[in-house]
């Protein structure tokens, strides 16, 4: 088969960093083509070079598409000639509903008349080749994050698509939100139209991908094909980091402590609908040295409880109590949650983590400034050597630690966000999807972090949608179905198919 | 990753000493465009600009707007907007009007009371803003109709006035010379070369400091060169008000709102907060900041800088007028504007919104001077704001 697209010698700098160093890419048409790499390896960069985010004359070298040399000045251009990219961040409005937001920009209209009925008849045929049964007129703000990945792909659809590019479509899916999308790239395929992949998942990858290029550092390393056989994630790996890594979770002891966290009858209603109660009378603990995650679906209430707890951030007519190594402790505020030793690390890093315009120092400190003021005013020097500090233990990759978090990797924004909460010295730390997004390398080192902060006597709380990640890390794993704890396992009595079954028990309930 | 750290240091040593320029020399893009526009005027207008009295009298002029920037940069900052102040400045006018000349009260008290009232006035409105959530355009909108109609219904529809000379003095009095020499006065001169060597000191304790914690300074002969302009500059200014009539009261008080303001956002963890609270309220809130309390103590304080405004202006009139006051909120914000700050909140500074008001203040003055009237002067304004905010936008998009 002959390539579709051939990027040559691409180059692309911002200030103080290259972020792609002649970079030669060539996917052949009707392939999906995976595009892996570290953290800040350059992988969405590259998407974006090639689909005129970063216009011609921004970047050196050339894109040839369909045989002809292209240089698009804006991502219409680059639409125009039907390559269509669904970027890391979800670009929809929230306030629109699903139909709007599929022909935004590309009405179905007459003479800028909006005709609804085209609309709407078009959006549910889009709908149904996604597989996402819902009313076009369903506001976006309503729809979870996986159903809104779906809605993203059918306004890619809505257009005329020669190449798909997905930036971590499936980050923030559950396993079967993913498995259906990933279906969903296959059945394209057979349909003649060529994709990109961008995950971190390297078993997805290893399941769809027809071939695979590697980023490291601004450069393609290797391109691997899998069509001669299947390529282990092993092998990927090695490509990624450039060494081979022998497990991908650190080896802990766990030496449980007393009681640390303990949390009786948590409820909460949801802030708009009162009369929905969300989180149903939780009871959980966690102990001193002890990781304890919480395994459930997308749309469980993990993070409704998680957020509740921690200062009421979330909810109304939120009830129960907490204790904090027997002792009852005030948590009605996020000052005196952290006060009193709590710590959450968003799942929404760029919603609820960072101050995107602000550069890393300032984030870092942001939720502990008394540890680098005296009376009220700012050290400097100190905030200067705090930051710099957990930008070299978390291996933070940045030009300095005065760069603005807004022009970080995915991965390297979710390290400042663990940095800030670090840095606030918590007793407890709640963690939400801690390695959503995040490469393998960097994972290890999350892993790691982890296992030190539970050495050190801490507890944490893990929540994440990825089943071997608990099964890997934690000690004890809950699990959550619409609002309650359904069951809870000791990790060597735990595996995938009891997570899910006792799901599944509790859903026919 | 060790790549990463090479990659890191290749790209700083790449930095050309062009953009070394920029990135050193920031702030000093406003103060050079302000010098650009008095050296226009001062040419335009045949060497009356520069000329002491007139001098004086732009500090006199613009004093109250500097003070009310100051207020209107953290609200603005912390993503909020206050229409109201120029209406809060007519009715604390006149409400010291009717204290001190209608009942006779001290000017002591009256002051007091005047700022107590501004800062009430200020907390209802935030209290809105913060914690009913209502949008501070139009609780500020609202703000502004009720205290224009409260001032025009305290005066009567009059003017009420006038004070006794003390009162006046804020706005009109000066440090007195102690020895008395006329047209040279010496508080103002000592004032100068104090300015000039705290600005040494303070910059070379910074770079002292940058160098102890392995921080590279910016070149030495840059550093230099803007220290030098701007002791020159303050020099030349205190030499100006020394040859008339020295430093006015006002200035005084202005100078030293400046400077707390500044170090409260630069230095303070109160002043980041509000900075982190305009960037992404969200995350500040899950970070731990009380951004209610914030936003609320943002507009408070703005109450009370626009009842001192109102008392300087009223002290400067010498009377309180029902038309005291009018307009005064679009002077304030667009200094902050002009000055660099981000009407979607999170950005600005506070020497940004004050070279902004002596902007707006040269610009005012130097039109009058050249016998412009109001209506062009409002055109020319307003071209000004948009091709300042424009210019902004531009690099930072860069
Ligand atoms: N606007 C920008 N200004 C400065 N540096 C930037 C900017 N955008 C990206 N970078 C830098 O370019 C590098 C590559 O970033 P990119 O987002 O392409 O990484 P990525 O491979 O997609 O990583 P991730 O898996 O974390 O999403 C990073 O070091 C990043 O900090
Ligand atoms: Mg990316």
């Amino acid at each position: 088969m002959a390539a579709i697209l051939e990027m040559r010698g691409i180059t692309k700098t911002f200030p103080g960093v290259r972020a792609l160093s002649d970079v030669s890419f060539s996917v052949e048409a009707g392939e999906i083509h995976a595009l892996v790499g570290e953290n800040g390896a350059g992988k969405s960069t590259l998407m974006k070079v090639l689909s005129g985010v970063y216009p011609h004359g921004s970047y050196e070298g050339e894109i040839v598409f369909e045989g002809e040399e292209r240089r698009f000045s804006g991502i219409n251009d680059s639409e125009a000639v039907g390559i269509i990219i669904i970027h890391q961040e979800l670009a929809l409005v929230p306030l629109l509903s699903i139909a709007e937001n599929v022909f935004l920009g590309n009405e179905r209209a007459r003479g800028g008349i909006i005709d609804w009925g085209a609309t709407y008849a078009g959006t549910k045929a889009l709908l149904e080749t996604v597989g996402l049964s819902e009313s076009p007129d369903t506001l976006v703000e309503d729809l979870g994050v996986g159903k809104q990945q779906l809605v993203e792909i059918a306004k890619a659809l809505s257009k005329r698509v020669k190449l798909l590019i997905l930036d971590e479509p499936t980050a923030s899916l559950n396993e079967r939100d993913s498995d259906a999308l990933l279906e969903l790239l296959l059945r394209f395929k057979a349909q003649g139209i060529t994709s990109i992949l961008i995950s971190h998942k390297l078993n997805e990858i290893a399941k769809v991908a027809d071939s695979i290029t590697v980023l490291r550092d601004g450069t393609a390393v290797e391109t691997l094909d899998c069509r001669g056989g299947p390529v282990s994630e092993d092998r990927i790996i090695k490509g990624m980091v450039g060494r081979e890594m022998a497990d991908r979770y650190p080896p802990r002891e766990s030496r449980i402590g007393d009681l640390l966290l303990e949390v009786e009858g948590w409820s909460a209603d949801h802030p708009l609908h009162t009369d929905r109660r969300v989180v149903k009378g939780i009871t959980l603990n966690v102990r001193r040295g002890e990781i304890v995650g919480i395994a459930g679906l997308m749309g469980a209430g993990r993070t409704e409880f998680a957020m509740s707890l921690f200062g009421r951030s979330w909810g109304r007519n939120v009830t129960g109590k907490v204790r904090l190594a027997g002792r009852e402790i005030d948590v009605s505020t996020v000052g005196r949650a952290v006060e009193n030793g709590l710590a959450y690390v968003t799942e929404d890093r760029k919603t609820y983590g960072l101050v995107l315009e602000r550069d890393i120092a300032t984030n870092v400190t942001l939720a502990h400034l008394s540890g680098v003021a005296k009376g009220g005013i700012i050290d400097d020097m100190r905030e200067l050597a705090v930051a710099t500090d957990y930008r070299s233990r978390l291996r933070i990759r940045s030009a300095g630690v005065h760069q603005d978090t807004v022009t970080l990797s995915g991965g390297n924004q979710q390290k400042v966000v663990l940095a800030k909460w670090l840095f606030a010295d918590p007793q407890v730390l709640i963690l939400d999807e801690p390695t959503r997004g995040i490469d393998v390398g960097a994972k290890y080192e999350i892993y790691a972090l982890m296992n030190r902060l539970a050495e050190e006597g801490r507890g944490l709380l893990v929540i994440s949608s990825e089943m071997p990640e608990l099964l890997g890390m934690c000690d004890r794993i809950y699990v959550m179905n619409e609002g309650s704890l359904v069951a809870e396992f000791p990790v060597a009595e735990a595996s995938q198919e009891k997570i899910m079954n006792a799901i599944v028990r509790a859903g026919r309930r | 990753m060790d790549t990463g750290l090479v990659k890191e240091d290749a790209g700083t040593r790449r930095m050309p000493a062009l953009s070394a320029v920029r990135t050193h020399f920031g702030d000093y893009g406003m103060l050079l465009a302000l010098l650009v526009i008095m050296a226009f005027f001062q040419i335009m207008t045949d060497g009356t600009l520069l000329r002491p009295l007139n001098v004086t009298n732009l500090v006199l002029q613009n004093s109250y707007i500097v003070i009310m920037a100051l207020g209107m940069l953290l609200v603005i900052v912390s993503g909020h907007i206050d229409l109201s102040v120029g209406s809060v400045v007519g009715f604390v006018g006149g409400l010291a009007a009717v204290l001190i000349v209608q009942y006779g009260w001290h000017f002591v008290p009256t002051i007091a009371v005047c700022l107590v009232v501004g800062g009430i006035i200020g907390a209802i409105q935030g209290y809105w803003v913060a914690y009913l959530r209502v949008p501070s355009f139009i609780v500020t909108l609202a703000g502004m109709l009720v205290f224009k109609g409260l001032q025009l219904a305290l005066l009567g529809g009059r003017s009420v006035g006038p004070f006794p000379i003390e009162f006046q003095r804020i706005s009109s009095g000066f440090i007195a010379d102690p020895i008395g020499n006329p047209g040279f006065n010496l508080p103002a001169i000592f004032f100068g070369i104090a300015a000039v060597v705290a600005i040494g000191w303070f910059g070379l304790r910074h770079r002292a400091n940058q160098n102890r914690h392995g921080v590279a300074p910016a070149p030495f002969g840059l550093f230099a060169f803007k220290s030098g302009l701007l002791a020159l500059l303050v020099l030349g200014f205190c030499y100006l008000l020394a040859t008339y009539r020295g430093l006015p009261n006002v200035f005084l008080l202005m100078i030293t709102l400046v400077a707390v303001y500044a170090f409260i956002t630069n230095r303070t963890t109160i002043g980041r907060r509000i900075y982190a609270l305009g960037g992404n309220e969200k995350a500040a809130k899950l970070s731990g900041v009380r951004t209610e309390f914030l936003t609320f103590l943002t507009f408070a304080n703005m109450g009370v800088l626009a009842a001192l405004a109102g008392l300087i202006v009223a002290a400067r009139l010498n009377t309180a007028t029902p038309r005291a006051g009018l307009g005064f909120e679009l002077d304030v914000i667009a200094a902050c504007f002009i000055g660099g700050a981000s009407a979607s909140g999170g950005f600005g500074k506070v020497t940004g919104a004050v070279i902004g008001a002596l902007i707006m203040g040269v610009m005012n003055n130097g039109m009058s001077i050249l016998g412009i009237g109001i209506d062009y002067q409002q055109v020319i304004k307003g071209l000004v704001l948009l091709a300042a905010v424009s210019v902004d936008v531009y690099y930072r998009r860069k």
